[in-house]
């Protein structure tokens, strides 16, 4: 009919389909070729181990040499949300291999292998997701990490906020290390790397909608490397315990509770950066309660104190380190603070969301 | 941090305490009106530090606690409704309501937003034409001017998609109810210093002189909290009867007028229930006829909504000064900041919450 159709063609063509290269479709979850595809330009070239290269749906994974088969496991799980996806200090991707390498730093271990289970949102730009994965390589690598094992699935559009992790983690605890929530002794010293709540609040500044600025940074930074050097300055320590949700307070509680021990706060040795402080009093917020993603609380006898907190200060993630505190008898299971004026309150465990105040 | 440092000093702190210590001879009994005070004193123990003739009562200042439940269930009745955004401060979506509170209407689908500023809601009205953005206006003199202006920025932008659930109340009226209540216990008011920020402080001298009662405009801080209690004490002990500010880096007699300029153009005095006292006359304000247009209540037709109060909570009790939380029954059993009965122990400012908090 019309001159301009093709005269000629060699048999019936269908329309080739397309790559989608530049962003997420419910294909890249099918398992199929698109799935693959996705895995092969995106998370190879940045997470590729050789468990991972291997092809298995499962990873074999061998000890460190020095471990002779003594020592025990541990192994930890954490789901990443996070709105924002990028905040100052970090993204997702480092907060997801962070989380892990800290929860199992925790026990005292050296964390060996991760694994990454990603569901993206239908939409996500591509670019994105290569960003996180740029991001989860670097921390990985700082951490001395390896990916083992991954996982990728896609959701509807608007029934995920972008891209969710879910990262878990093998460490190995060399033998004789027995550290844990449940050591705190009375008479020990406790410390913290740092200032508190500058997560918390680098992440709400991120979201916009404070109506002010401020320049805090994300803390969020693996602690296994602190946490060895403060483990060779002080073998004894009896707790390490990473406060992130529910921020010191809540965190301390656990322990308190765990030990039955009392812990009793000097308010003026807590470390707060003067911008978190200021943000906090603008919004009603406690930064005892607000959420840190790179500090970790070192619970210790009183004879290897002062070793652990220079150790502590000489690294780069310790340097404002500071002696916050005692662990005493009584009252078992509770938190006190004395405050800056010389009272005494109670510090409870965070109830719930943290709410700004109104006036 | 300057303005915040200088009023946490220990030793300046001290300093005060020990005049007070020095000042007074026989027992007082002052109320401090605000609930940020009621908190600044648990969270530093300042309470701890004064001598023992000294005896301190928490006031109702606090907007989340005094809002009263029928109020709340208008709320929860308006967020439910599928065309609506409700947008509230934080402190509110905890607060029961008789069945739920708005954290729960969230869960279930609807659309809760918390704000930081209601400029923020008029934004999300600008933003969504085809949704109705309902603000939960609560709170005292200190939130009234942000929150009309909300209301005057959504006429000059001529939005038809704005409107406000007005919840405010006023403080002089509720300081006539306490010392005018039989068995009132009160001698002296720590008046609250971010009221008196917009308000000034010229209408309370005839409160003081008609009930003999000697008042300090009283900030936040440690210092400024000590120091409205030296103020007090002084008053109290002499047998003065006036009103003297303790926080004069904020507070004027006059008070900012432009803000006060802005509340009477918007707002009108009307009678208002406060959650666990009841009526006060005049206590609240309301939108003036003229703008009718912006309120929630005759939008969305929920002004019939009436409800009762929990009998075992004693909030009311508490928010007037006749008892301490501890001495209510459910306190830190059956209520508790995750379940609350009643609204003291939700907000920040509660009470309730501050004693659960800091001090049991």
């Amino acid at each position: 009919m019309s001159e301009t159709f093709p005269t000629s063609f060699e048999g019936p063509a269908c329309p080739l389909p397309l790559a989608h290269h530049e962003q997420i479709v419910m294909g890249h979850g099918s398992g199929g070729r698109m799935t693959q595809d996705l895995i092969r330009r995106v998370f190879y070239p940045r997470l590729a181990s050789e468990p991972l290269s291997a092809g298995n749906d499962f990873a074999r994974l061998s000890l460190p040499d020095e471990a002779n088969l003594a020592g025990t496991l541990v192994v930890s799980t954490d789901s990443h949300i996070v709105t924002p996806l990028f905040f100052p200090g970090g993204d997702i991707g480092r907060l997801a291999v962070c989380g892990t390498v800290n929860d199992i730093s925790m026990a005292g271990a050296i964390p060996l292998y991760l694994t990454a289970g990603f569901i993206l949102e239908e939409g996500l730009p591509v670019e994105t997701l290569e960003r996180v994965a740029a991001s989860m390589q670097a921390a990985a690598r700082e951490a001395g990490v390896q990916f083992v094992a991954g996982d990728t699935k896609v959701a509807e559009r608007g029934k995920v906020d972008g891209l969710y992790i879910n990262t878990s983690g093998v460490g190995w605890v060399p033998a004789g290390r027995s550290i844990g929530g449940e050591g705190a002794q009375a008479g020990d010293a406790v410390l913290i790397s740092g200032t508190l709540g500058d997560h918390g609040i680098a992440v709400l500044q991120a979201r916009g909608e404070l109506g002010f600025e401020t320049r805090v940074q994300s803390d969020v930074a693996p602690l296994n490397g602190l946490i060895q050097q403060v483990l060779a300055a002080a073998p004894h320590v009896h707790v390490l315990r990473d406060p992130t949700r529910g921020g010191l307070a809540t965190t301390l509680n656990e322990i308190a509770a765990q030990s039955r021990v009392g812990i009793w706060l000097e308010e003026e040795a807590v470390p707060v950066l003067p911008a978190v402080q200021a943000a906090c009093e603008m919004l009603g917020f406690d930064p005892l309660y607000i959420a840190n993603e790179g500090k970790v609380i070192v619970i210790v006898p009183e004879a290897e104190a002062e070793a652990a907190l220079a150790a502590m200060r000489g690294h780069p993630y310790g340097q404002n380190a500071a002696r916050i505190g005692t662990v005493r008898a009584d009252p078992p299971g509770r938190v006190l603070m004395r405050t800056l004026i010389g009272g005494t309150r109670v510090l409870d465990v965070l109830t719930g969301e943290m709410l700004p105040r109104i006036c | 941090m300057r303005f915040v440092t200088e009023f946490r000093d220990a030793e300046l702190v001290r300093g005060v305490i020990d005049e007070i210590r020095r000042t007074v001879t026989r027992p007082w009994v002052l109320m401090e009106i605000c609930g940020g005070q009621t908190h600044a004193i648990m969270r530093y123990g300042l309470d701890q530090l004064l001598p023992p003739e000294i005896e301190l009562v928490h006031g109702p200042g606090c907007p989340v606690c005094v809002t009263p439940l029928e109020q709340i269930d208008r709320a929860l009745a308006i967020a439910a409704r599928p065309e609506v955004i409700f947008c509230s401060f934080g402190d509110m979506l905890r607060v029961p309501g008789s069945q739920h509170d708005l954290f729960s209407m969230r869960a279930r689908g609807a659309q809760v937003r918390v704000v930081y500023s209601p400029l923020d809601a008029v934004k999300l009205a600008q933003e969504n034409p085809d949704k109705q953005v309902v603000f939960f206006a609560i709170g005292f003199e200190t939130t009234a001017p942000p929150n009309v202006m909300s209301v005057l920025q959504a006429q000059a932008l001529g939005l038809k998609n704005y409107s406000v659930l007005v919840s405010h109340v006023r403080v002089p009226p509720a300081m006539h109810a306490i010392l005018g209540a039989p068995g009132n216990r009160v001698q002296g008011f720590l008046a609250a210093g971010h009221v008196c920020t917009v308000m000034g402080y010229h209408e309370y001298p005839p409160i003081a002189q008609q009930y003999g009662v000697p008042v300090a405009v009283t900030g936040f801080e440690p210092l400024d909290l000590a120091q409205g209690i030296l103020l007090t004490v002084r008053m109290l002990e002499k047998g003065q009867v006036e009103v003297q500010n303790a926080y004069p880096r904020a507070v004027t007699y006059e008070g900012n007028r432009a803000a006060q300029a802005i509340i009477h153009k918007v707002l009108q005095p009307i009678d208002r229930n406060w959650r666990g006292i009841g009526l006060i006359p005049q206590s609240g304000w309301g939108l003036r006829p003229e703008f009718s247009d912006f309120d929630a209540e005759k939008r969305f037709d929920v002004g019939h909504i009436q409800t009762q109060e929990s009998p075992v909570c004693i909030a009311g009790q508490i928010l007037q000064g006749f008892k301490k939380p501890n001495q209510c029954p459910a306190f830190g059993t059956t209520c508790k900041p995750e379940h609350p009965l009643g609204a003291p122990m939700v907000s920040a400012e509660g009470a309730c919450s501050a004693f659960y908090r800091y001090g049991r």
